[in-house]
């Protein structure tokens, strides 16, 4: 694969370096490095910004236009932003960044096996970072369709680097504007065809030796929100060995619905509402994949996750959030308890008979 | 589930057409009492059919007799286990059923000292003392391999009358079946020196993880504490060893007509001799058979079971089914080196959960418990496989030289007898003889009838599947030996108790033995000299399997029995090769039946029957097969197949 310096997709190997894929486009790839598959895509890295601001002529004439300018100046900063923007989004980008974009955006086409929407996300390089949270960091757009529609947005979200807003916050933190850049993020749409939430522990008594999952057919927010009764299994975590299962009723679920660009509920026939919505092998991806999450933040995770109708199987399975489980993380589970019983002293050779004792004659239990 | 709450009892099991008076034919201490009726009926027996799947003769009672007494011993007067005596026993319409005896509450106190004591002893010197067990395992071994039973001489040599003996031989053959019986007895009290140590260490570490790690599965406890390299795997690793050496010096073409179970053994080896090569082969198939070929296709209990030293074709049939497998490219050997690594995976991840004393306890309890459990299985290969392959051997030289003086029409007919009954034919055999008796002794106008009557009693037990359980069960079963080595839990009795009347049709459900999901083809085998039927990639069904079929598993894709606990050997040996394993499913052996396509779930413990009589009702969806209710498939009881002849 001939690595391009204007794109990076989430998952061509490449390091999840912050400085050309911004924050959000560093996350993504450091994810799928992880073995936790976020939904595909790419990152339309800053050096594809940087390209297009100095190549179509931009860079010097943001630059006039930003000298001296007064933040308190609210009209005029309107007038310089728009000026701006309207620069970023009708000049000309240059043909290797287009092209680059181009090819990308076939490329993920083709692995979602047709034209299928995407979403486009400004990345910016230091809106994650802590103590520079700035405006514009929320620009996303959903259920786009088409390479057309994709660039524009890619515009789009360069563009909103220099709103008003985004100009007076620079200017009042004396944030310098050389070196500002901007990736972009391009990313499939989930088309949920199961979807839910993975919590590595059993949240009933905090024993983390234990995984549990809950799963329902379409996207997964009606099992998020309590709307539908999923199906919720208990696996062993170590060996994914199923503890115990329960079939829930599921009979409604959420789809995408392209057309109308949202999601709509519809019943779930019996024959679907009754029987588990995971495969075996679906279940032990989903284990696995909440355990490699658990393992990459070193914590219990609360993961939302799901199957995707348009990728094909084995690469279906897509994590949409991890987050720390934080009910029982604080205390300590079962698995970290002292016993109950007084730790005995242990005889020579290093076994505790009182146990072996109590468990022979019905003390333990 | 609405289920019934008793099993039979005894006396409500019908007796089968032909069978009656079959009580006559085992000794009266085996057989339910008349006058002992309402105590025995107030207690709860189990059927093992997991050791005893098939009607005893009359003499191979001493199997479970010696086998059940010895268990009991080492509960009930060696170690004191507070909570467990040993195990009552009977044998009823020819199938052995076992009773646990509890001990009284107020009396498991007075015991802990003692049992103490005695446990730290074992456990602080495991060692050293397994080390003098097989010393004394060896020297039983043998003294029984020296005892002969040769026909009586037509007058005593004269260096006897030289030397003053003054005996006539006679008592050598009298004292040899004595001596006999008490050599098999020694090794059986030897049996549970350490068998019920194993458990006990087993237990401790199981109901520590139980209670650290709630509801995990039996399974991953069992991964963590089970040998990988075991003695008991050595005789089928001897073949494959041998079947590479044959690949290595190029003498396949000399075991390309070797049939498997139908080789003609003296000439193959005798081909095999004159090839080039041919000796180095021989040298070290000759290496091998002493001790690794003292090892049965069955489970060492019954006078048929057949041994691999005294049937060669056995062991040559399986050698040929390896070189054709690795002339095919296939992998023989055992995944040791990946099962050794997911055991420590499975060994690290859950200690990862754990720190400070509990960290410790369970490094210790996994320690010991990982130390005491390869006897568990091990012991099998000295005691079952050679002890009672010697025993089974002797025993059957005996009836020849009995048959040699007409006492019955069949060579092995002795086990018609019981062991007191040949006893009596001995010493008739010794006074007709000693008396110069005409027309010799009275057992050859006695016992033919007797054992033709026998025969007919034993075959028409056959034709009847034994109960799985008789009486009412307690509210809970706690014993912790029955639990473990029979698989004898509350779940598992009321299943038995629902069988057939409520549940998934299609779809049997056992103990989850050994993880994976399958699907392939049904071969039930109800014999071990079936074995041969067995062809690549099916599914093993059968009431119980033996370590011994060890060569087959390297054929099948996973292994469903009728009975069987986590302990078992098929889950054991499925789990040693990493196969799915569904055991102690009650009924797959009559409810399914050869060619049929199967699921086995070894994680879930579940076998759906996919096509066929039976067959599971056709659900879809993805997940359609995955959520069935526990249930032991119906009609299980109807066929009245003879399980084993």
């Amino acid at each position: 694969m001939t690595l391009n310096p204007y794109i990076q997709a989430f998952d061509d190997g490449r390091e999840p370096a912050l400085e050309t894929l911004g924050g959000k486009g560093a996350s993504l790839v450091s994810m799928t490095a992880a073995g936790m598959p976020v939904p595909p895509g790419f990152v339309v890295t800053t050096s594809s910004f940087d390209a297009f601001v100095r190549e179509a002529g931009i860079a010097e004439h943001i630059h006039s236009l930003l000298e001296g300018l007064d933040a308190d100046d609210v009209a005029e900063v309107d007038r310089v932003s728009a000026a701006i923007r309207e620069d970023l989004c009708r000049r000309p980008v240059p043909e290797a960044a287009r092209q680059a974009v181009v090819e990308a955006y076939a490329g993920l086409m083709e692995a979602c096996g047709g034209e299928v929407p995407v979403a486009v996300r400004s990345s910016a390089t230091a809106e994650d970072l802590p103590d520079a949270s700035f405006a514009g960091q929320q620009d996303t757009y959903l259920w786009l369709n088409g390479r057309e529609a994709v660039t524009e947005h890619i515009r789009k979200c360069w563009a909103s680097l220099y709103t008003s807003r985004a100009i007076i916050y620079r200017l009042k933190n004396s944030i310098p504007n050389e070196g500002l850049s901007m990736a972009v993020v391009v990313q499939k749409m989930v088309n949920a065809r199961v979807a839910g939430v993975a919590i590595t522990m059993n949240p009933a008594n905090g024993d983390r030796s234990k995984l549990t999952i809950d799963a329902s057919w379409g996207v997964g927010e009606m099992v998020v929100s309590g709307q539908v009764t999923p199906d919720n299994i208990l696996l062993d975590k170590i060996t994914l060995q199923v503890v115990s299962e329960h079939v829930g009723d599921k009979h409604a679920e959420l789809v995408p619905d392209p057309a109308t660009q949202s999601l709509v509920e519809r019943e779930v026939p019996a024959e679907r509402a009754g029987v588990r919505c995971l495969t075996d092998t679906e279940l032990t991806a989903v284990a696995q994949m909440a355990k490699r999450a658990e393992k990459h933040y070193k914590c219990p995770q609360d993961i939302e996750w799901a199957l995707d109708a348009d990728l094909p199987d084995g690469e279906n399975l897509l994590l949409l959030q991890s987050r720390p489980e934080t009910v029982h993380s604080n205390g300590k589970g079962t698995a970290g308890q002292a016993p109950a019983a007084p730790a005995a002293p242990a005889a020579p050779g290093g076994f505790d008979l009182s146990s072996i004792t109590s468990s022979l004659t019905g003390a333990g239990k | 589930m609405t289920a019934k709450k008793s099993f039979p009892k005894p006396s409500e099991l019908p007796v089968p057409a032909g069978a009656e008076g079959w009580e006559k034919i085992y000794p009266y201490y085996l057989v339910f009492q008349d006058k002992l009726k309402d105590a025995e009926d107030a207690k709860f027996w189990f059927c093992d059919s997991q050791h005893w799947p098939t009607v005893f003769k009359p003499f191979e009672t001493i199997g479970g007799e010696f086998a059940v007494k010895c268990l009991g011993q080492y509960n009930a007067r060696h170690l004191m286990i507070p909570n467990a005596n040993g195990i009552e026993f009977r044998v009823h319409l020819g199938y052995l059923y076992m009773s646990p005896i509890p001990v009284p509450e107020d009396q498991i106190a007075a015991r802990v000292p003692e049992f103490q004591a005695r446990v730290s002893h074992y456990f602080q010197n495991w060692d050293t003392l397994l080390e003098q067990w097989k010393t004394k395992v060896r020297g039983t071994i043998d003294e029984m391999e020296t005892l002969e039973f040769k026909p009586l001489p037509d007058m005593v040599p004269m260096d006897d009358i030289v030397s003053g003996t003054a005996k006539d031989g006679s008592e050598v053959l009298l004292e040899n079946y004595d001596r006999l019986i008490q050599l098999a007895y020694q090794n059986w009290q030897y049996h549970f020196e350490f068998l019920n140590l194993g458990y006990i260490a087993y237990l401790d570490f199981f109901n520590f993880c139980k209670e650290v790690f709630p509801d995990i599965p039996d399974q991953s406890i069992a991964t963590m504490v089970q040998g990988v390299d075991m003695e008991l795997f050595r005789p089928d690793d001897e073949l494959k060893a041998l079947a590479t050496l044959a690949v290595e010096l190029g003498l396949q073409s000399h075991f390309a007509t070797v049939p498997v179970n139908g080789a003609d053994a003296e000439a193959t080896l005798a081909s095999i001799g004159a090839a080039a090569g041919g000796q180095t082969w021989l040298d070290r198939w000759a290496e091998a058979q002493d001790p690794w070929f003292n090892f049965t296709v069955g489970n060492g209990f019954y006078g048929h079971d057949k041994y691999w030293n005294e049937h060669l074709d056995i062991p040559l049939g399986y050698i040929a089914d390896y070189i054709r497998r690795l002339d095919e490219g296939q992998t023989i050997m055992r995944p040791t080196e990946e099962l050794i690594a997911e055991k420590d995976r499975i060994v690290e991840e859950y200690r990862e959960l754990l720190d400070g004393d509990q960290l410790a306890a369970f490094d210790a309890k996994r320690q010991l418990a990982a130390t005491a459990y390869p006897y568990v299985e091990n012991h099998n290969f000295y005691i079952e496989h050679w002890t009672m392959g010697v025993f089974w051997r002797k025993v059957r030289e005996l009836s020849r030289t009995l048959h040699g003086y007409g006492f019955w029409e069949h060579e092995n007919d002795l086990l018609y007898l019981n062991r007191n009954e040949v006893r009596d034919a001995l010493f008739d055999l010794v006074t007709g003889w000693g008396v110069g008796a005409p027309t010799g002794p009275i057992g050859p106008v006695y016992w033919p009838e007797v054992i033709a009557e026998r025969k007919a009693i034993v075959d028409a037990l056959k034709t009847a599947r034994p109960a799985p359980a008789l009486n009412t069960p307690p509210a809970s079963i706690t014993e912790p030996f029955t639990r473990m080595l029979w698989g004898i839990t509350t779940e598992q009795v009321e299943s038995w108790l629902g069988a057939g009347e409520e549940g998934t049709e299609g779809v049997l459900k056992g103990m989850a033995a050994s993880p994976g999901v399958v699907e392939g083809v049904a071969r039930v085998i109800m014999d071990s000299d079936d074995l041969a039927q067995i062809q690549q990639d099916e599914i093993l069904v059968a009431p119980v399997t033996a370590p011994s079929w060890g060569p087959v598993f390297g054929k099948i894709k996973a292994t469903v029995t009728d009975i069987g606990g986590m302990m078992s050997h098929a889950a054991i040996v499925c789990r040693e090769y990493a196969l799915p394993a569904v055991t102690g499913t009650g009924s797959a052996s009559t409810s399914i039946v050869t060619g049929q396509r199967l699921r086995v779930d070894g994680t879930k413990g579940t076998v759906t029957i996919l096509d066929g009589p039976n067959a599971a009702p056709q659900v879809t969806g993805p997940g359609a097969h995955s959520h069935q209710h526990p249930h032991t498939a119906p009609e299980a009881e109807d066929a009245g197949e003879p399980a084993h002849v």
